[in-house]
């Protein structure tokens, strides 16, 4: 199989390889995959609560090249956006970024599903702060 | 990648303790042809290039000479005689020519063929092809350490069959079946025992009497001689077998398989198999101590680490291992200056994991994270020492990226996640 340059770079030097403390209300985290099929990918990111800029993301990856890749540059690619923009990546963009081929496809929509988990893991905290508190409390969580 | 990229990595680099690299361990996928192998071939392209099947010239008789040797020296690393070999294109052609033909001939007498779940593409999409025609195939599965149950065996044989068809050494796992239990089995009631011994050859003594096989496929390819020759034994007595042949055009090779023979190929084949007669006991001695050594380096330093199929009945030269929580093709990627191959489904075409791997129970998951080894004549200590390293430098940093390696670290059972698959 024959990698593109892109996919051994961020293979040989990972970026953002690591974890955040998953019960922090700032952290989204996205579990996807399985490893029955050979790809897990967590994806986590820290979210700036007032302006919904996600200020950090990490990953760590179970699978092969393309999903280390994937994934690694999913991570970048969200740093610096709002959580909204972040749901406009599209795996068809990580694929045209890393070269992938047809049989690797699949990394990279795991990799789209391991940002909107780790958003929607996010909004759902953000929600239940938002919404279960009544007045004069704060929620627990 | 460009045709010169794809083959500048093969180019050879040198290490900075001296070993050249890439460094080559995957012998069961094939094997570098052995110098002497090729020193015998030679002169069959250029001078001695007659058609073996010429009867009239000198051209013709040297080909025909050097053939006859060739068939001496496969019949004899396998206790066959002369007579007995049938020289084909390679051991597919020979697995089709067995089971396609046993079929065949002996389509009166029964229809019914066993086979198991581990076998080689070569002898199941045969038997696929087969069951389209009407027989009827069962499919034995094995056992934890990939050893085909003989009672499995005896229980699946019946009136209607007519061959067994069992591999001497599986190509992944390197697991030997017991031979010669299987064989005398098949003798008392009159089935046919087919072996493909392709892997096992050469490596492991074999012998056609003792272990009671009535036919056998053996290539040359994977015993440092060249690709595209092979055999295939014909027992000639007790009992006498008949194969129909499945390419037809001028009955060369008894009748039994039409075609200009390929002559340098099969001297190949035959000095290949010459050189193992001589070397085996020593070679498969040193090549098993070089194994061990690999295993050892590798199991003392890594943890959660499984070896797939029974150490006990193997090949000297096979060590298939998982190493949980990283996956096998990253694994490979991590170690690209050492060609092995992996049980993964990322380095199949089809994305299906390994089913020799499933037949063994193996998990999916620790079938993704299986490297193949395959050390062989041409491989060092130094060798193994080098890859022992890499591989477990690899799979420590492949573990701390890994997310499984963490949640296991942290006590989480994996198998009670609910994964969200994609």
């Amino acid at each position: 199989m024959a990698y593109s340059d892109k996919v051994l770079d961020h293979y040989s030097n990972p970026r953002n390889v690591g974890s955040m403390d998953k019960g922090s209300l700032d952290v989204g985290t996205g579990l996807v995959g399985a490893p029955e099929c050979g790809d897990v990918m967590k994806l986590q990111i820290k979210v700036n609560p007032q302006n919904g800029v996600i200020e950090d993301a990490k990953f760590k990856t179970f699978g092969c090249g393309s999903a280390i890749a994937s994934s690694s540059l999913a991570t970048e690619w969200v740093k610096g956006k709002t959580v909204d923009e972040a749901l406009g990546i599209r795996n068809t963009d990580i694929v045209k970024e890393l070269s992938l081929p047809p049989v690797k496809i699949h990394c990279s929509v795991l990799a789209e599903d391991a940002i909107r988990a780790a958003i929607h893991d996010w909004k759902k905290k953000q929600g239940v702060a938002e919404t279960a508190a009544p007045v004069g409390t704060r929620a627990s969580h | 990648m460009s045709t010169d990229v794809k083959t500048a990595a093969l180019e050879q680099r040198i290490a900075p303790n001296g070993i050249k690299l890439p460094i080559y361990m995957d012998n069961h996928a094939t094997t570098p042809m052995d110098p002497r192998v090729l020193e015998e071939m030679l002169p069959y392209f250029m001078e001695k290039f007659g058609n073996a099947a010429s009867r009239n010239h000198p051209f013709g008789w040297a080909a025909e000479e050097a053939v006859e040797l060739s068939r001496e020296r496969v019949a004899k690393l396998v206790g066959a005689t002369a007579k007995e070999i049938i020289f084909t294109s390679g051991a597919t052609e020979s697995d089709n020519l067995a089971i396609k033909g046993v079929a065949e001939m002996y389509k009166e007498k029964g229809n019914h063929i066993i086979t198991a779940v581990t076998e080689h593409k070569a002898v199941l999409d045969t038997c696929k092809r087969l069951e389209k025609y009407g027989y009827r195939v069962t499919y034995l599965p094995v056992q934890k350490d990939g050893v085909v149950d003989l009672d499995d065996l005896r229980r699946a044989l019946d009136d209607k069959t007519i061959l067994v068809t069992l591999m001497a050494a599986n190509n992944e796992i390197g697991v030997l079946q017991p031979l010669a239990e299987i064989g005398r089995m098949c003798r008392e009631r009159g089935v046919l025992f087919h072996s493909d011994a392709v892997q096992a050859v050469g490596k492991v003594p074999m012998d056609v009497n003792q272990q009671n096989i009535d036919l056998m496929s053996i290539t040359a390819h994977k015993i440092y001689g060249p690709k595209g020759a092979g055999a295939l034994y014909v027992r000639r007595k007790n009992p006498r077998v008949q194969v129909s042949a499945i390419i037809d055009g001028g009955g060369h090779e008894r009748g039994m398989r039409s075609g200009t023979l390929n002559v340098p190929g099969i001297v190949g084949l035959g000095k290949a198999c010459a050189l193992c007669m001589e070397e085996m006991p020593k070679e498969s001695c040193h090549i098993a101590g070089l194994r061990n050594r690999l295993r050892d380096k590798i199991m003392s330093r890594l943890d959660e680490v499984f070896i797939n199929g029974s150490m006990e009945h193997r090949l000297p030269g096979n060590l298939n291992i998982s190493f949980a929580y990283v996956e096998g093709e990253s694994l490979l990627m991590g170690i690209n200056d050492i060609a092995v191959s992996s049980g993964s489904a990322c380095t199949s075409a089809t994305l299906e994991p390994s089913y020799v791997l499933k037949a063994l129970g193996t998990g999916d998951d620790l079938a993704h994270s299986s490297i193949r080894f395959g050390l062989g004549r041409f491989n060092t200590e130094a060798e193994v020492d080098y890859v022992a390293d890499r591989v477990c430098e690899t799979v420590e940093r492949l573990r701390e990226l890994s997310p499984l390696y963490e949640m296991a670290k942290e006590g989480v059972d994996l198998k009670s996640v609910k994964w969200q698959a994609e």
